[in-house]
């Protein structure tokens, strides 16, 4: 297993009196909480510093860190000296209740795992049980398996650190961010106590033509500056598959067409928005320039009249 | 060992009452109007309530995004150690930067 270095966690002097510890953690908590860091890496830094305050805020637990010397590096190969279940005894009840997940360093030196039930979820007691431990997971989808409404497969870590797999069917109405519970699908219940949830948070990964706005989906479709004066019926992909659309006389770069109901599914589902991008050909040779010239001759046309 | 769950949408639409709440949140009535007279979740109240026959309180519906908003509130009071009214705020700010990014985006 590897040594953490909880000091240099918290960044605080080994001589750090306990108010500045806790000065440390409340700052770096605050910084790194998942509820308020979005970077990928928040949660398991947020751990390391519950971790690392969860053992210098204990006067006991910290003399014993301590007396392991100061000479270790975070992430050095380390094994507890043979005689250390002997040498310190831990009052019960020290733990802050922070969320489990704590390092196998921390395990092996401080594990007392009967103190460590129940987690967040709180409340919930009944008569002679507790509910178990709500989970929570995170997972990204495609707009395809969101429209689709796929099965998706989640690994779920739950707070006794063992993984479980679960298949979950995307429900309709997904949008990115969109939470769901899957009901007694969490950690076990104490006693007679019912287990307890997990809620799964849908993430969208983008995509390289759609892009999601809640249930719609915005699309951006290339036109011929012919299409867009004279009208046209195009074929538009869509997530469901391609559709024709009407392109009326005379629309603009910019225009937008609204396919209703070809968003994600949902109660209402959401709507195509596509926005016309006229692209113009070059002109690259005497014919093509000839053609413009005469465009610029017969339209007398003004873009910036008016504005 | 894969089994396939269907889950429960927390979305706009949910219509939970204050027990269904308690039950999903892991959290006591008492915080919830709490949260409520914070403004941190809000309310519908259902029905017109011709008599007294029933409290206020037991009209009470939440949706799916109030679920997440107490999850939140008790994560931020738990781990920060700070009042209802510094989680009405973050949360708020926290909404703020959220479509400020997802504004950035497009």
């Amino acid at each position: 297993m590897e040594y953490r270095d909880y000091y240099a966690v918290l960044g605080v002097d080994r001589k750090a009196s306990a108010d500045d510890i806790k000065k440390a953690y409340r700052r770096l908590a605050r910084k790194f909480h998942p509820d308020v860091n979005a970077e990928p890496d928040a949660e398991d830094r947020f751990k390391e510093v519950g971790e690392a305050y969860e053992v210098l805020s204990d006067p006991e637990k910290r003399a014993a860190y301590d007396a392991l010397g100061a000479n270790w590096k975070d992430h050095q190969n380390f094994q507890p000296p043979p005689d250390w279940s002997q040498q310190f005894e831990f009052g019960g009840g020290g733990f802050t209740g922070h969320d489990g997940g704590f390092s196998d360093f921390f395990e092996t030196l401080f594990g007392q795992h009967e103190f460590r039930g129940g987690g967040r979820s709180g409340g919930g007691r009944r008569a002679g049980g507790f509910k178990g431990a709500d989970e929570h997971a995170r997972v990204g989808i495609t707009l395809e398996e969101a429209y689709q409404r796929a099965s998706v497969e989640i690994d779920v870590r739950g707070p006794d650190g063992k993984t479980r797999r679960l298949r979950v069917k995307i429900p309709a109405g997904i949008s990115d961010g969109q939470r769901v519970r899957l009901k007694g699908q969490g950690g076990p219940g104490v006693g007679s106590g019912q287990p307890g949830d997990l809620f799964v948070e849908f993430r969208l990964v983008p995509h390289p033509q759609f892009r999601p706005d809640g249930r719609d989906i915005h699309y951006e479709l290339p036109v011929a500056p012919w299409e867009a004066a004279l009208g046209a019926e195009l074929t538009v992909p869509t997530l469901g598959g391609s559709v024709k659309l009407k392109v009326p006389a005379n629309a603009q770069a910019g225009s937008k067409l609204r396919l209703k109901g070809r968003g994600l599914p949902g109660q209402p589902p959401g709507d195509q928005i596509v926005t016309l991008k006229v692209l113009l050909p070059k002109a690259d040779t005497a014919e093509k320039k000839a053609l413009y010239r005469q465009m610029a001759d017969t339209m007398a046309f003004d873009p910036r009249a008016g504005s | 060992m894969t089994r396939r769950i269907d889950p429960q949408l927390l979305d706009e639409q949910l219509e939970l009452t204050l027990r269904d709440m308690c039950h999903i949140c892991g959290v006591h009535a008492e915080f919830l109007v709490e949260l409520v007279s914070e403004g941190i979740i809000e309310a519908r109240g259902v029905g017109p309530g011709r008599r007294r026959a029933s409290s206020p309180v037991q009209r009470w519906r939440f949706d799916g995004v109030a679920v997440v908003r107490v999850q939140r509130a008790v994560r931020l009071q738990q781990d920060l150690g700070v009042n209802l009214a510094g989680v009405a705020l973050a949360l708020d700010l926290l909404d703020e930067l959220e479509a400020l990014r997802a504004g950035g985006r497009s």
